[in-house]
């Protein structure tokens, strides 16, 4: 497996993102957001958490314009893998890559907290690790993590089995308690919480883990 | 040239910005501030020629995010 991740000014999950793919068997690339290329061989780009470009404008908006997103646009066209997490996800809705949007959390604050995700779906390069219905507890960290999306985008998510994730005790105000959803063909996350600060023992928890595994399993034999 | 851009929360999605200016209004005392909507200006200094297309464009690519804001511009 050889995963790339996307580095914009402002991104502060960049390197924990390296890390758990590492750990997971990985090969990392880290790609700068001027780059106009990936690696030929790149199976998977990670989007990472963090304030790309300061939250100007709106959380991901400017990114999501960047001149490497355009390759990363172009890599899940084509069906290649692409995760996002926390601003990564932001990206993703703003490139269009993963419907909806996040809007600032129904509280007005900063939540930094470990939350528990009930998986809601094994089938999936990125959760066929966990058996549905599992309840995990990952971190999260976030001021914009509440999904939106009108209600037929919400119906058509959960009838298609497109969410990932659910929050056990909706922190944000997110739509149908929402914390992570796959694209059409599966093969785009976006989630708000953070597995990879919850991939190593001294992290304080593993749970997340099981995702790095499972995406490597697929992309190492494919 | 000058374009005026205002973009605003669409209607049915919650302006959790909006909420909490409202109460703080209530809590100083201004009553009857049955609700609060916070949006943004953007201005654009332009060159000559650019057209309302052109800035409809901008706010369709760029200065609004349409799953969940309206967008108006004026141009002057």
């Amino acid at each position: 497996m050889h995963a790339a991740v996307v580095v914009f000014p402002g991104s502060n999950c960049d390197r924990d993102l390296a890390v758990a793919f590492k750990a997971a068997g990985a090969k990392v690339s880290m790609v700068w957001h001027k780059d106009t290329a990936l690696p030929s061989d790149v199976d998977i780009i990670g989007v990472p958490g963090g304030f790309s470009f300061g939250d100007y404008l709106r959380c991901g908006a400017i990114a999501a314009n960047s001149p490497i997103c355009r390759s990363v646009a172009a890599h899940a066209e084509k069906g290649g893998y692409v995760i996002g997490i926390c601003n990564g996800f932001q990206v993703l809705t703003e490139t269009g890559l993963l419907p909806g949007a996040l809007l600032r959390n129904a509280g007005l604050k900063y939540i930094c907290k470990t939350v528990g995700l009930k998986v809601e779906t094994s089938s999936s390069p990125y959760t066929e690790g966990y058996n549905a219905g599992d309840v995990i507890n990952i971190p999260i960290a976030h001021h914009d993590g509440n999904y939106f999306a009108d209600d037929d985008t919400v119906a058509m998510l959960r009838g298609e089995d497109r969410v990932a994730f659910s929050y056990t005790d909706n922190p944000n105000g997110s739509r149908g308690d929402i914390a992570g959803i796959l694209s059409g063909n599966r093969r785009v996350l976006g989630m708000m919480p953070h597995p990879e600060r919850a991939a190593d023992a001294g992290h304080g928890g593993t749970d997340g883990q099981a995702l790095f595994r499972a995406l490597s399993g697929v992309l190492s034999t494919a | 040239m000058k374009a005026r851009v205002h973009v605003m929360l669409k209607n049915g999605v919650l302006d959790p910005q909006g909420e909490a200016v409202r109460h703080a209004l209530g809590a100083l005392g201004f009553d009857g501030v049955n609700g609060v909507r916070q949006g943004k200006v953007i201005e654009l200094d332009l060159a000559d020629g650019t057209t309302k297309g052109d800035v409809t464009a901008m706010c369709e690519k760029l200065l609004a995010n349409t799953v969940i804001e309206s967008f108006t511009v004026e141009m002057s």
